[in-house]
């Protein structure tokens, strides 16, 4: 099987590639890049004349639900929701029903998600038994069935005793720890940003200061145990400039920010009138704190871009505000919002937008991808920075519907998604 | 304005009003005052219509308010009370509404601890809805009562002093006031303990003092809040006998404020723990006619977004 990509410009910040340059691909890997390559015989030719080429995205933060709330999504439909919006890999988080928590969950994780095909799975393993936060998981096990990270998202490890621990076993199976930073004793009945727009709304407040006080911590503990810590949907200004000197002392700390956080701040809930698609966790936080985040897109600081794909039902979310569950989904929306949003405005280039969703999460996990070398298994997006399209929330392949964007109007979408030179995409 | 440009079929809260409109309920509770004094207290206005009110959370004063206002304009009111434990789920709260729509009310009245509830019914029925307080966001027509009772005290609003006392984080009432009286042109200070007060109150146009005694000098206006006990528990003040020693008003402390003040509750009060007896009885206080005022208030509000006054004929 030879397939020829031909006449797209390709952005692999994995080679520092940045130029107009074909990709060949024999048997799923990439056997050259170079200019004017010839398909051969028998070879297929995708034209991407007008076309950006990069390695296959990753979002590193998403939610697949699958084992035990397929109501919301499944690893058949949430990989169907990566593949049609660019993804060739997610990295699923272990609150499921029960948690992957054992390797009898990962397995199953990684024996569905080979089974459909639609993008690579995989999978992290919580931190802690049942994500009670009180004993450490088979976290060795589960490396063996396939885990690349632990975390106990949705449940901040609240115990320094249980990070201390987990950062230093970690180290084990050089896995980063991956921290959902939000201390539970700050404001823990909130449902939205404490700010101004809380005081209007009389909602209860999330402090970003709880955010905060969980990354001082952390970022405290890693320096006595050494390891990868790594802070999921980064929020807020004093946390992201935690981080930048963190890293500049040499910490192996990296950071994740979600698009709905670089794009939307806490007046959203006012102007949506209590809309439950603006309830997540962290909250839409402060315009501050939205322009300290895109700062951190432009300086390096934020490692990847991640969608926090959090589906649920229709009537889960049909609900008063305070009542409803956080979350919305996001990988169906995310490459356009970014492009129309960030790219187009200039406020990142192409390029760094491709470190940000393809090299950079692979780094930042330290999972393949991220780079077309020769070699490496053929994962390829393809995207148009200028069609349009309207986010229709009706037509998401995921069976999660509650987003925030519906209605949108963006320029820039994917076109094609290959996962072992496979075009994987639904259109 | 008046009642004819009238257009609004829901009032969810004090900030989707303009002035005008805040000056038309005004006027027009005005003249309703009058029944309420008659012997048969009662006009055929809403005749044939159907008001019903809905209250997820325990209210005495304003559903009884809202229920006379409805009987003293010859509406036919049902009154469904559920306490928000039994209907945690949003679905019963969607199925509730949908169920009171299929019955063709006109109006529907709303109480509810979230915020947001009503302007979700809105959205779903086509009775017109009043917010008859959402949690700690709105409680439109107490702050329009409140306006009416400052208004037949002090002639207007423009730049009358109005300082709200107690715990401002968790009041709905708070809320209200201080949406329309900056719009009505008041310049409004509150004033309460650190820990209830909200964050970037002062990003709302008011000013926000931390001592009872600065809060009332040289005011028009004073208004006081009901402090919840249970709040003792959520470390928001350490007792019952220390909140009342730094903000709880007593005769002597109320001679800072201006000589013709008047003195206001929305109730339910909490004799002994934010106002004294002898203040809340004293001469100052204007808190029954408050109460008197609510009933012509809403009958007023029941009236304009009933849509009658437009009808020809």
């Amino acid at each position: 099987m030879r397939l020829l990509i031909r006449g797209g410009h390709l952005i692999d910040p994995g080679q520092e590639l940045d130029e107009r340059l074909d990709v060949l691909i024999v048997d799923g890997r990439v056997e050259r890049v170079g200019k004017d390559l010839k398909p051969g015989r028998h070879g297929e030719v995708l034209d991407a004349d007008g076309l950006i080429v990069a390695p296959g995205l990753i979002d590193i933060h998403v939610h697949l639900r699958e084992p035990g709330q397929e109501y919301k999504e499944s690893i058949e439909t949430g990989t169907r929701s990566a593949a049609a919006g660019g993804f060739t890999a997610v990295a699923c988080m272990p609150n499921t029903t029960p948690p992957n928590d054992n390797r009898s969950v990962t397995e199953h994780i990684v024996k569905e998600a080979a089974r459909h095909g639609y993008a690579r799975v995989y999978p992290i393993g919580a931190i802690s038994v049942g994500q009670k936060g009180e004993q450490l998981a088979e976290i060795g096990d589960m490396v063996g069935g396939g885990v690349v990270a632990i975390s106990d998202d949705g449940f901040p490890v609240m115990s320094p005793e249980l990070m201390r621990r987990a950062l230093l076993y970690a180290q084990h199976f050089d896995i980063p720890v991956i921290q959902h930073a939000e201390d539970l004793g700050l404001g823990a009945d909130g449902v939205m940003h404490e700010g101004e727009w809380s005081t209007r709304l009389g909602l209860p407040g999330l402090p970003g200061a709880a955010e905060d006080l969980m990354v001082a911590r952390d970022l405290r503990l890693l320096e006595e145990t050494g390891g990868r810590y790594h802070v999921a949907h980064l929020s807020t200004a004093r946390s992201l400039e935690m981080v930048r000197e963190a890293k500049s002392r040499g910490l192996a700390v990296t950071c994740e920010v979600t698009p709905h956080h670089l794009l939307l701040t806490d007046r959203e809930v006012f102007e949506s009138g209590f809309s439950t698609h603006t309830k997540m966790k962290p909250p839409l936080r402060s315009e501050a704190d939205r322009e300290a985040l895109l700062g951190g897109l432009e300086d390096g600081t934020v490692d990847a871009i991640a969608s926090d794909h959090a589906p649920h039902h229709v009537d889960e979310k049909d609900v008063e505000f305070s009542s409803a569950p956080f979350g919305i989904v996001g990988l169906e929306t995310t490459l356009g919002l970014c492009l129309d949003r960030l790219v187009r405005p200039g406020r990142i280039s192409p390029y760094r937008l491709v470190e940000l969703l393809s090299t950079g999460p692979a780094r930042a996990l330290g999972v393949p991808g991220g780079r077309l070398a020769p070699g490496d298994p053929a994962d390829v997006t393809l995207f148009d920075t200028k069609r349009q399209q309207t986010v229709n929330p009706t037509r998401f392949q995921s069976k999660g519907r509650n987003t925030p964007f519906a209605g949108w109007k963006l320029r820039g979408r994917p076109v094609a998604t290959l996962v072992d030179g496979r075009r994987v995409e639904l259109r | 304005m008046n009642a004819t440009s009238w257009v609004r079929r829901d009032l969810l809260g004090i900030a989707d009003l303009s002035a005008a409109e805040i000056e038309l309920i005004l006027d027009t509770a005005e003249s309703f005052r009058e029944v309420s004094e008659r012997p048969i207290k009662k006009v055929p206005t809403l005749r044939g219509r159907t008001v019903l009110n809905l209250f997820f959370e325990a209210s005495t004063r304003t559903r009884s308010s809202f229920e006379i206002a409805e009987k003293r304009l010859s509406a036919d009111s049902v009154n469904f009370s559920a306490s928000t434990s039994g209907l945690k789920k949003g679905e019963s709260l969607i199925d509730t509404a949908l169920n009171l729509q299929a019955m063709s009310p006109d109006l529907i009245v709303i109480r509810h601890a979230h915020p947001g509830v009503p302007h979700m019914l809105a959205e779903r029925v086509e009775a017109g809805v009043i917010n008859a307080g959402d949690g700690a966001h709105e409680h439109p027509t107490q702050a329009l009562l409140d306006a009416f009772t400052i208004r037949q005290h002090k002639g207007g609003f423009e730049g009358l002093k109005v300082s709200i006392i107690g715990d401002i984080e968790h009041s709905r009432v708070v809320r209200s006031n201080i949406l329309l009286l900056t719009k009505m042109g008041a310049e409004v200070t509150v004033a309460g303990p650190r820990t209830m007060m909200p964050v970037d109150v002062e990003s709302l146009g008011v000013r926000a003092v931390y001592s009872l005694e600065e809060a009332l000098r040289g005011t028009d206006v004073v208004m006081m809040l009901r402090v919840q006990l249970e709040r003792q528990a959520k470390m928001n003040f350490p007792s019952v006998r220390e909140y009342f020693e730094l903000f709880g008003l007593t005769r002597a402390r109320l001679k800072a404020a201006k000589r013709d003040v008047i003195l206001m509750h929305p109730g339910p009060m909490n004799r002994g723990v934010e106002i004294a007896s002898d203040v809340a009885e004293g001469k100052y206080s204007v808190i029954l006619e408050q109460v008197a005022n609510g009933v012509a208030v809403r009958m007023a509000v029941l009236y304009l977004l009933s849509g009658v006054h437009q009808e020809v004929g």
